[in-house]
């Protein structure tokens, strides 16, 4: 039955790992609108390219942290009483952005729209930045006390190692995103997400080597890295070329390894505490020391077990629904349309030929 | 003072949040009936409708979900001290709420949004009625949670800590049962209520009555049931909230001595915590018995011998909730609640005299009748919550035990403010979308020879 405890502590970082790979590139796509988009027209395409799937994205923060809630409650209660004003910034930043991409359209006017844009844009920046500190954080250590409380100010919340962890993950975010919009936008639009992906890509790359290292270091006194930090800097090399050699589809797939193995680095590197404490490493939270009774454990594995799989599975269905590219014409203000409305969209290619128009309510 | 702050941001967020939760569940369930009847009637008045009211539910749910985020945030940010003890039992029903209804209610959102034009009719209605059933068990797990604080089940104590050892026990809580129940009707009356304004100033400012004639009688159709059923089951939940938390419902009668039988008063003069003596007015007798009791002759415990039993068994201190709240609160609710009930009532009849669509006194207060439910939900949340102090989970944990024990009272002065700010902004967004789109003309029909086409996709 103990087993169940280590198994929960996988169930969240996957959790969290899934998080990072679906919604970071819809917060790579928040932070890159602007500048992929070009003109209204092309930043109304640009969100919608994670228009149907940004909500469900979210959906994993919330259950990551009340998985923690469930299976760990005396980590998620330090941790969210500890990093209480940051988690206060990063809701309204999560609150902004999502109302500004339904509320973004809902009116004509110029300065409304430009408003809801850079609201977007500094939202999607502000919440990975956010969640990478409280990660980094959790792992490097805060002052905890020896009945699990949070004992520092606010600026013990912001070790070194915990910001460029914050800073790492806003990058590679950024270039999750940039890939993915290669992979969803046509025309001057595409070239203009592969030309941020190669502005972002070497920054990202470096800020990966080093966030692998110093992790490895903060955990360990061992020399050699393990090989998930290995494999952090191998796949942000990978991106790094695959960005340069063009191969988009490849390129997303690297970006998703490297921000996969940055987080998973971090749990790894947590285990078996949950959150290390500064003050004694007598104080460590640990995951038997925080964990819920067997009974409590058995139940909510049977319901990831049987829950997960099928969510996974209607998620992976949303994705081949809407696998085809959003084209900028689309939302070209009302010119009358080149083509009579067809049945069906045809498939469009990457250069960009134009389907019929369509209009939202 | 920590805890009153964290007290009064709890509730203001909760508040707010349940002004989007019952539009989105009840319009969901509207709207989903509105596609299947254009998926099984053709009539395109009907996806007309459809399409106009999933815009009204739209701009609901992006603010109610992102909303419920900060719900969820809150326990382990303002609460350490109650999510390290109750966690066990309590993270439970919200693990599954997030595994089991968020990630359909959303997903399926989009599916229903922009798969318009991509997903077959049949397969496109059952994303919106899956979107309905998402919300509808968001609902469900989040009750069960919190019925757990008003009538703990399902644990034994280790260590001083309730650990889970029945999970049916908490879906099969008598509390659960009936204030589950409760809010799916209420919510369903909210939708009813709000799709019969938008209808009612459609019809009294615009042309389309045959559209509208259709939507308003749609709603009150379900409003009459939703609204019967909503307060019967209140009444149900009464008692069996009697049974449990004799205290809460002592207070809401303001019965400091235990009476039987026990008369109900429609009004009372002065009252709250420190006036025992209030001056009732009109009081009908043995209502109160059969309200708390489900006898004629009922016996209600008065608050003060209930506050004497509580000492002698939990140790000194106050266990009266504020009585005007519970008093008012619950009045607010009920008599709101028949005034609901007296327009859906007379809204029929002038359906069934076919002026509906020309009445102007009954349109103008259709269309104000849509403050009402966002009162009544507000009450009885306020009924229910503040009720049940000063306990946090009744009998285990008292509220001012709860709180994360390191805040400081800076953080929380800055988070309260940060909240109300971002709220009152965004609610007034939310508000003034809400009545334009309402507002707006009906797009035209579609031309009889593109009835076969595919419908285009709601784009952001």
């Amino acid at each position: 039955m103990n087993n169940l405890i280590p198994f929960w502590f996988i169930v969240i970082a996957v959790l969290w790992t899934g998080f990072f790979i679906l919604e970071g590139f819809d917060f790579g796509v928040g932070m890159l609108h602007d500048l992929v988009g070009g003109d209204d027209a092309g930043r109304r395409a640009a969100i919608n390219t994670i228009g149907p799937l940004w909500d469900g994205n979210e959906v994993w923060l919330i259950v990551a942290a009340a998985a923690m809630f469930a299976a760990f409650p005396g980590w998620y209660a330090t941790m969210f009483s500890a990093y209480y004003l940051p988690l206060v910034l990063l809701l309204a930043a999560l609150i902004v952005r999502g109302v500004a991409f339904e509320y973004r359209g809902k009116r004509d006017a110029a300065s409304w729209r430009r408003t809801w844009d850079v609201l977007l844009t500094v939202g999607s920046l502000l919440a990975p930045l956010l969640i990478g500190v409280a990660l980094g954080g959790i792992l490097y250590g805060l002052p905890i006390n020896s009945a699990g409380n949070y004992t520092g100010s606010f600026p013990d919340l912001f070790p070194p190692y915990a910001l460029f962890t914050g800073v790492t993950l806003v990058a590679v975010c950024a270039l999750h995103g940039a890939t993915f919009l290669c992979l969803k936008t046509t025309g001057d639009m595409h070239q203009r997400a592969r030309q941020l992906a190669r502005y972002i890509a070497p920054v990202a790359c470096a800020l990966v080597i080093g966030f692998a290292i110093w992790t490895h270091v903060t955990h360990t006194n061992t020399f050699f890295l393990n090989p998930i930090e290995l494999l952090a800097i191998l796949a942000a090399i990978a991106a790094l070329w695959l960005v340069y050699a063009h191969r988009d589809g490849w390129a997303f797939t690297a970006t998703t390894v490297t921000i996969a193995s940055c987080i998973v680095a971090i749990f790894t590197g947590l285990y078996p505490n949950v959150m290390a404490s500064t003050t004694s490493a007598a104080n460590n939270l640990t995951v038997r020391g925080t964990a819920s009774g067997p009974y409590a454990l058995k139940v909510m594995t049977v319901v990831v077990i049987v829950l997960l799989p099928v969510v996974l599975l209607y998620q992976a269905w949303t994705y081949y629904v809407f696998r085809r590219r959003v084209s900028k014409a689309e939302f070209e203000p009302a010119s009358p349309p080149s083509t009579p409305p067809g049945p069906r969209r045809p498939a469009v290619t990457p250069d960009g030929a134009t389907p019929p128009a369509r209009h939202g309510t | 003072m920590n805890v009153d702050l964290a007290r009064i941001q709890f509730a203001f967020t909760s508040i707010n949040h349940f002004f989007f939760v019952p539009v989105t569940i009840g319009l969901a369930f509207l709207t989903a009936l509105l596609q299947t009847a254009w998926y099984r009637t053709k009539l395109e008045e009907y996806l007309r409708l459809t399409r106009f009211f999933g815009t009204l539910l739209v701009i609901n749910v992006a603010i109610g979900v992102v909303t419920g985020l900060v719900q969820e945030f809150q326990f382990g940010m303002d609460w350490g001290a109650y999510s390290r003890l109750v966690g066990n039992v309590f993270g439970a029903p919200l693990a599954m709420e997030g595994l089991g209804a968020f990630f359909l209610e959303s997903t399926f959102l989009g599916l229903w949004l922009f798969g318009w034009d991509k997903l077959p009719k049949r397969v496109h209605l059952w994303t919106i009625w899956l979107v309905a059933f998402g919300s509808a068990f968001s609902a469900l797990f989040i009750l069960a949670a919190n019925s757990w604080m008003q009538h703990p089940v399902g644990y034994v104590m280790v260590n001083g800590k309730p650990q889970l050892n029945d999970i049916w026990a908490l879906f099969t809580n008598p509390v659960f049962i009936w204030g589950y129940a409760k809010v799916l009707f209420a919510s369903l009356t909210t939708g009813a209520v709000v799709m019969l304004a938008v209808s009612a100033w459609q019809l009294r400012h615009r042309g389309d009555r045959a559209v509208f004639t259709r939507s308003a009688l749609m709603s009150l159709i379900l409003l009459v049931p939703a609204i019967l059923f909503t307060m019967l089951i209140g009444d149900e939940l009464g008692v069996v909230e009697g049974k449990y938390q004799p205290m809460k419902i002592a207070a809401a009668e303001a019965q400091w001595t235990t009476c039987q039988p026990c008369s109900f008063s429609l009004f009372q003069i002065g009252g709250g915590n420190n006036d025992h003596t209030p001056t009732k007015i009109i009081e009908v007798p043995h209502l109160l018995s059969l309200l708390a009791t489900n006898h004629w002759n009922g016996k209600v415990v008065g608050m003060t011998p209930l506050q004497n039993q509580y000492a002698a068994k939990y140790g000194p201190g106050n266990y009266v909730p504020n009585v005007f709240i519970q008093y008012w609160g619950m009045r607010t609710m009920a008599y709101l609640g028949v005034v609901v009930l007296l327009i859906a009532l007379w809204g029929l009849w002038h359906s069934w005299r076919r002026t509906l669509a020309t009445s102007r006194g009954f349109l103008w207060v259709a269309v104000w009748g849509a403050i009402l439910p966002f009162l009544m939900n507000t009450a009885g949340w306020l009924l229910t919550e503040s009720g049940r102090q000063p306990w946090i989970v009744q009998g285990i944990m008292l509220t001012k035990n709860g709180i994360s024990p390191t805040l400081s009272t800076t953080w929380l002065w800055i988070s309260l403010i940060g909240f109300i700010l971002l709220y009152g902004i965004l609610g007034t967004v939310d508000l003034l979308l809400m009545l334009r789109y309402s507002r707006e003309q009906l797009p035209p029909a579609r031309a009889p020879d593109q009835a076969d086409q595919p419908v285009a996709a709601i784009q952001y």
